[in-house]
């Protein structure tokens, strides 16, 4: 006859913790202590290699058996930084994995994948999560998640900035990061894999160095190759790679020399209830093209450069010269790359575009309630505003909505519970409004929760925190370049509260 | 960029030209068909094939069978089709060693090729095959490759030293290729020297006690010089290996800081953490006082600031980081409050680090806006976050004193909402800001008992019942309130229960005529009618106590509680240190030292922050000798003069016990946190930095660890009163049964008054009924009243911390002599002393800090259950190594063995078992010391011979150093 299983009290308080639960506890919990040994249940113990070859304290606790749960692969240390990399995409499929040592099985990744489950939005899986063996760190971008196994202690931020890299070069190579063009150039991306990252150590991630040892894929090419038989390989070492400035090829020939540089603004601002600025910062960007040939020296300087809280540098750009003199001088990568990024935090600096006018009510009963929203131009030193998007995120019982808008068009995506109002030009002489009634599940109680309201612009010809390049100059080449800049201002993270 | 379009605009060509066709040849016979097409003659048609492997490959698909067909593929002229062949090679060389064994033919020839780029090809592939049989080929080419003219193969190459000694590291030292190594650190490319930085690091990592990465002022200028060189993952490694190196003085440090500083402005946040931990680190040296240091401070803040504008994953690991900053060194970060302010969008990850931060940084200053903010959150969807936030208003209330009553208006408010969870919270958090400022909010209760029915998280019923029973005096209906949750006794949770328990025996005490009943009732709930031990057993010592004594029951049970410390949540001090030197690890994202989850090869090598050292002093040998002038001693008593700016910093302790009415809280974060500041100091003049823990005394790195989280444990939980009440009984019983008579030295002058400024203090240690006292005379000596007494210890041995402050209550007027007894725990700071029982200590009074040091015996460390099994024992005994046995001979000893047992046994050492042989008897003993470590010993005593009087004894111990020490306790005991 055979036994039946134990039920367990579905009712009883205590719950024994799934294997991923304990983990977590025991990285997280501040109650857990590391000890060589812990009571588990009475006469039941979990201890590790010491407290099982210390005989007289086995005897001491009084045990009798013990069970061996340990894995052999353990001594089996690698010192390796990335020891793996598997892309999944947003359904959990691993759809390319490249091992740099020894195969890790996809198994590993099941401690993502259940993290995954958990989370309510793909963005808020844990970054770094620890499995028996091995940690994985993972990144969310462009809608796949780009997961590393590294097994020994490794500079976390090391990791997930070479994996943005990655998501980067085949931005760069494939024009897009998504899925289908990874899977349509798989072989391409291994041998990209290959050549950034050598045992765990970073290769070659810049992305002209890349392009001559690799060479991108153009319509051109692939015909010829297919045609030829020749490859698209490169045979010869790099130049760029070794010299003190690797970020620049040599030989670079253009018969249009230009150079340009957008200045992008995002205001990142919270704003509460009545308009007030709660909190309000600037992050900035210099992205440059430069088309030059030969080897031009530039200085790029600013007229207000007092102005910037904090600055980060693209290799090239000679931090000595900006300590004292505040100007940027460099010899450019070819092609295109940023420059610079900085930062303003410095709130009356900060200057708000668009005010919200917005009610938001629902009616004691419950059964509904109603939305009136009005977007207007702010402080926008005479320019207009365009490509207004408000995104409101509903409480969670809000069924429907019926609206009117004034201008644009509205959505409502009730699995999500996001209104979105494309608004597009903001004119300030006939303000958007967008107001109606909302519809709650019925026997809803009314929502606690208050919404929130981001806001989503463009300005163009507009750096808002009033940054201007002064001019640029350029040495060690003869001809004249043709030289351009452009501003653009952006909202970043722009919340309203409602 | 919108006007100029990718060079390689490329997405529209047909499928056709697309990979995606390698992965269409689902047929049966694929791997048949791939065979074929390896071995056809057609160039093209090979490279597809290969290909096509290469695209199984990717997707998880076993291709290993092709092996020999893809290898013979190797040998060609076409740079892609040798680099898909090394590809496939990485992968499969290790399942299949002896054709691997095919490639290393290949891999000589390719060693030697014209082109730089098939050289440094072939050597890194080469190091990536872990196959044993094949490693030794390849130390030629290796070699020569070490030494190539060119740049990038010789980068190449040193990467592969440390991949070869991954695989085989005894080889890589054979061959010398260590050597080789280390000269390129002197490399003149920038990208040879980092790549070589890396390589030693990772090699170092397994080999903790090498020198293999010599750091001395030459070499580290070098690293420096090419820090500004090479390439951003360079100057990660650079500067990991950077923030290894203990600067000279405080010059060496400030050049060091001055020429890192740059790389915070770095676009990759790697380099920027890695240069803030070398910053963080080195900056402990500099004097506050310096110009430089303010500016450092200052430079530290934005880009800090910046890493929280990278993408979300970079944010996390920033904001893990910053919270161990703010700890460190709050000021850094004190005016930027406001980028820690949540975003609606922010991952739910992100958030609950920045609540945390935001609460480290509330001040007096902020607090309106943090505390505006929180409400804010508190309204937010996320339940967790909801949840932490409300949590997070009660924590400022207790961190900032100003703002307590805005906090509890806030809490009410929220309470108004009647969102359930958010009002459970809420309880939860008032009852913790009652512990901290007692009277005060308590006309808040009212509000809190309305919404008693809709608790229905144990966490808050429980706070909310102990907030009944504390205040059952001012509620009218306390016992009908306690009454209602009566009924469901059996359903309750434990924590639920026992605070039930608690609260109806204090309402008792308090109102004894009307509750009566309710106090049976409970009491045999909890005894007769629960299978819970420790429900059981409270509610067996309640009952006792109310029976025996309600006097002695009163006293105990509504004890006036201590207060509860804003500090709890803190990481306790050395931790924070060993974890600052970690900046930028997973160890910072965990907040756990690596030894506590990195295993492996790594050994125990416990970081530590440098001590500030002057550059015009001498760091050679700085042992407590020299620093102190010459005057210090080997033997102990001695003193430890304050002379010098160097004390000067030290002169600063606060050491004051914490200002607070009613006795300190007994918990050993606060304790810890003196402590450090303490240690802190000492280190410095101890100079010694490296030392690691000795494996075996105090424990191994995870006993660290579990030190270190001790304190996080501690936050004013619910029992810790009572708890602490049941202590106090528990220890009154345990000492009556316990024989009195362990041997105590008699007092000797720790501190003579002349160093002292009139203070002498003698002392002496005793083990009573298993707890360790320190007992000592004070005497005032000098003209003037002595008030505000402290102690604290410097890490020792065996972890010895006070276990509570120095009950020195009223002033010590002049010729007034006091005796205290102060009990010590062990769970304190480790750290091995020279000699191993030698304790420093400090104390402070209102006129000074006074240092000195004494040496404790030993015994007093002998615990009570230090009986070894016979069995045991024998086996213990075979065990442990011959080597580790050190015999001693007691002379001038009139004890037989009986008599010299009773007076061991007084002490914890333990009689097993006694032979006798040929006149001799034979003693078995054995002893446990208080951190584990078992003694064990045997003693010999002539019986036969009267005038033989000496005593052989021979001990046995996994760590002999403890033994020198037993020894001198046995022979202390037995001539006593």
């Amino acid at each position: 006859m055979s036994h039946e299983a134990v039920r367990v009290d579905p009712d009883m308080e205590y719950l024994t913790p799934g294997v991923v639960d304990l983990e977590q506890m025991f990285w997280t919990g501040l109650g857990a202590t590391y000890t060589h040994c812990n009571q588990v249940w009475p006469n039941l113990y979990i201890g590790d290699k010491k407290t099982a070859l210390e005989k007289p304290g086995l005897v001491e606790m009084g045990v009798t058996h013990i069970i061996n749960a340990a894995e052999g692969t353990w001594n089996n240390v690698s010192t390796e930084m990335i020891h793996s990399l598997f892309l999944v995409n947003p359904s959990g499929d691993i759809f390319l994995e490249k091992h740099w040592k020894s195969v890790v099985s996809r198994s590993v990744c099941d401690y993502f994948l259940e993290a995954r489950e958990k989370a309510l939005d793909p963005e808020d899986v844990p970054p770094v999560i620890s499995t028996p063996h091995h940690y994985l760190i993972s990144i969310y971008r462009d809608k796949l998640f780009f997961l590393s196994v590294i097994q020994t202690e490794v500079p976390p931020l090391f990791v997930i900035e070479f994996l943005h890299r990655v998501a980067e070069m085949i931005q760069d190579y494939f024009g897009e990061c998504s899925e289908t063009v990874i899977k349509d150039n798989v072989v391409m991306v291994y041998e990209l894999l290959e050549e950034m990252l050598d045992n765990g150590f970073p290769l070659a991630t810049e992305s002209n160095v890349l392009k001559e040892m690799i060479r991108p894929p153009t319509i051109l090419r692939s015909v010829v190759n297919t045609l030829t038989g020749s490859s698209n390989v490169g045979d010869k070492l790099p130049t760029g790679q070794l010299s003190t400035i690797p970020w620049r090829r040599a030989g670079v020939k253009y018969t249009n020399n230009e150079a340009y540089f957008d200045v992008v603004e995002e205001i990142d601002a919270i704003l509460d209830r009545t308009g007030t600025t709660v909190f309000a910062e600037i992050q900035g960007v210099v992205e440059a093209c430069v088309k030059l040939s030969g080897m031009p020296d530039l200085t790029l300087s600013f007229m207000n450069p007092r102005l910037l809280d904090d600055v980060s540098f693209h290799p090239c750009v000679r931090y000595k010269r900006w300590e004292s003199e505040r100007v940027l001088s460099f010899i450019p990568p070819d092609g295109n790359f940023t420059l610079m990024t900085y930062h303003v935090n410095a709130q009356n600096l900060v200057a708000i575009p668009v005010y919200v006018k917005h009610s938001i009510n629902f009616f004691e009963s419950g059964s509904g309630g109603r939305l009136d929203l009005t977007v207007g131009p702010k402080q926008t030193m005479g320019k207009t505003v365009e490509g207004v998007l408000v995104t409101v995120h509903m409480p969670k019982t809000v069924l429907s909505v019926s609206l009117n808008a004034t201008q644009g068009s509205y959505t409502y995506d009730n699995a999500t519970k996001v209104l979105v109002w494309d608004i597009g030009k903001l004119n300030p002489q006939k303000l958007p409004n967008l107001r109606g009634s909302l519809s709650l599940q019925t026997g809803a109680p009314k929502p606690e929760e208050n919404p929130s309201l981001n806001i989503d612009l463009k300005i163009q010809q507009l750096a808002i925190s009033g940054l201007k390049v002064n001019r640029l100059d350029m040495f060690g080449e003869k001809y004249k370049p043709f030289k351009g800049v452009k501003y653009i201002t952006k909202a970043g993270k722009f919340q309203v509260r409602m | 960029m919108e006007w100029a379009n990718q060079l390689c605009e490329n997405r529209q060509f047909g499928s056709k030209m697309t990979d995606s066709k390698y992965f269409t040849t689902t047929k049966k016979g694929e791997i048949f068909e791939l065979k074929a097409e390896l071995n056809s003659d057609k160039k093209e048609k090979k490279k597809e094939a290969v290909k096509k492997v290469i695209a199984s490959m990717t997707v998880g698909k076993d291709v290993s069978a092709l092996f020999p067909d893809v290898v013979n593929c190797m040998q060609t002229d076409n740079l892609e089709l040798k680099k898909l062949v090394y590809l496939y090679l990485m992968n499969y060389a290790k399942s299949q060693p002896d054709m691997a064994i095919m490639a290393v033919n290949t891999f000589v020839k390719d060693c030697e090729d014209p082109n730089p780029l098939i050289r440094a090809l072939a050597v890194r592939t080469m190091g990536c095959i872990r196959v044993d049989k094949i490693t030794e080929y390849l130390c030629e080419p290796l070699r020569k490759c070490l030494k190539d003219e060119d740049p990038y193969v010789r980068k190449t190459a040193a990467v592969c030293v440390a991949k070869l000694h991954d695989i085989n590291a005894q080889l890589v030292e054979d061959q010398g290729f260590l050597d080789t190594l280390k000269d390129l650190i002197s490399d003149s490319n920038p990208m040879v020297v980092a790549n070589a930085v890396a390589a030693l690091s990772e090699i170092a990592e397994s080999h903790p006690n090498s020198n293999l990465l010599d750091l001395n002022p030459q070499s580290i200028n070098k690293l420096l010089t090419a820090l500004n060189e090479c390439t951003e993952w360079g100057q990660i490694f650079i500067l990991d290996c950077l923030a290894n190196y203990a600067p000279r003085d405080d010059r060496e440090s400030q050049s060091i800081c001055e020429r890192v500083t740059p790389r915070l402005s770095h676009a990759n946040s790697a380099v920027v953490l890695s240069a803030v931990k070398v910053l963080m680190k080195f900056m402990e040296m500099l004097p506050k006082d310096l110009d430089y240091y303010g500016t450092l401070l200052k430079k530290l803040a934005p880009p800090l600031v910046t890493l929280l504008s990278a993408e979300p994953e970079l944010q996390y690991v920033a904001l893990r980081n910053i919270n161990l900053i703010v700890q460190k060194r709050p000021e850094i970060l004190k005016h930027e409050m406001k980028v820690f302010f949540v975003k609606y969008n922010d991952p739910i990850y992100v958030k609950l680090e920045k609540l945390d931060i935001m609460i480290r940084l509330a001040s007096q200053a902020n607090i309106a806006q943090v505390l505006a903010e929180l409400k804010e959150y508190a309204t937010e969807v996320d339940v967790d976050f909801v949840r932490k936030a409300v949590r997070a208003i009660g924590r400022c209330a207790i961190k900032v004193e100003q703002s307590a009553e805005r906090c509890v208006s806030t809490l009410l408010d929220l309470i108004q909402t009647k969102v359930n969870y958010v009002v459970q919270e809420a309880i939860v958090v008032i009852k913790d800001i009652f512990r901290k400022y007692p009277n005060k909010y308590e006309s808040v209760i009212a509000t809190l008992c309305e919404n008693l029915d809709s608790l229905d998280e144990p966490e808050a019923r429980a706070a909310m019942i102990w907030i009944v029973g504390e205040y059952a005096e001012r509620i009218d209906n306390a016992d009908e309130l306690l009454e209602s949750f009566l009924e469901g006794f059996h359903d309750e949770s434990t924590q639920v229960q026992l605070q039930l328990l608690t609260a109806i025996v204090k309402l008792f005490l308090k109102k004894p005529t009307e509750t009566q009943e309710l106090v049976q009732q409970v009491l045999s709930l909890a005894t007769q009618d629960s299978d819970n031990p420790d429900l059981r057993d409270r509610g067996y010592i309640y009952w006792r106590l109310l029976s025996t004594d309600p006097v002695a029951a009163k006293e105990v049970v509504l004890a006036e509680k201590p207060l509860i410390s804003e500090e709890t949540d803190l990481i306790e001090p050395t931790l924070l240190e060993e974890l600052i030197c970690h900046i930028g690890t997973l160890a910072s994202v965990y907040h756990k030292p690596p030894s506590a989850f990195v295993e492996g090869s790594r050994g125990v090598m416990h970081k530590r922050l440098p001590a500030r050292t002057g550059s015009g002093e001498s760091t050679e040998s700085p042992d407590v000798g020299t620093i102190a002038g010459g005057s210090g001693t080997e033997t102990a008593p001695s003193i430890i003069p304050s002379q010098g700016d160097l004390l000067g910093d030290l002169l600063n302790l606060d050491l004051a016990p914490p200002t607070t009415t009613g006795p300190p809280p007994p918990t050993s974060g606060m304790q810890m946190g003196g402590m450090d500041l303490l240690g802190g100091g000492l280190d410095s003049l101890m100079g010694d930095e490296s030392e690691p823990l000795g494996g075996d005394i105090g424990g191994s790195a995870a006993m660290g660890a579990g030190f270190g989280a001790v304190p996080a444990v501690m936050p004013a939980s619910l029992n810790a009163p009572m708890g602490g009440g049941l202590g106090d009984l528990f220890d009154l019983g345990g000492g009556v049964g316990m024989p009195l008579g362990a041997y105590i030295p008699p007092k000797t002058v720790w501190l003579p008054a002349m160093k002292a400024k009139g203070l002498e203090i003698s002392g002496t240690f005793a083990r009573r009924a298993g707890v360790i006292q320190m007992e000592l005379t004070l005497t005032n000596k000098a003209m003037s009243v002595m008030t505000d007494f402290a102690i604290q210890f410097n890490r020792n041995s065996f972890g010895l911390a006070p276990a509570g402050p120095l009950q020195v209550l009223s002033p010590l007027s002049p010729n007034q002599t006091i005796e205290v007894s102060l009990p010590l725990s062990t769970v304190g700071p480790v750290m091995k002393m020279e000699p191993l029982n030698n304790l420093q200590v400090a104390v402070k009074n209102n006129i000074d800090v006074f240092y000195f040091s004494c040496q404790y015996p030993i015994s007093m460390l002998f615990v009570e259950d230090g009986k070894m099994e016979r069995q045991v024992f024998l086996a213990t005994w075979k065990d442990i190594p011959n080597e580790n046995e050190s015999q001693f001979q007691i002379k001038d000893c009139h004890l037989n063995s009986d008599a010299a047992s009773n007076k061991l046994q007084a002490s914890n050492i333990f009689t097993i078992a006694k032979r006798t042989v040929e006149g001799q008897d034979m003693l078995y003993m054995s002893i446990k010391l208080s951190n584990g470590i078992w003694v064990l010993a045997e003693l010999r005593v002539q019986t036969g011979n009267p005038n033989y009087t000496d005593l052989e004894i021979s001990v046995k111990c996994r760590a002999p150093e403890v033994s020198q020490c037993v020894f001198q306790c046995c022979e202390a005991v037995l001539k006593n």
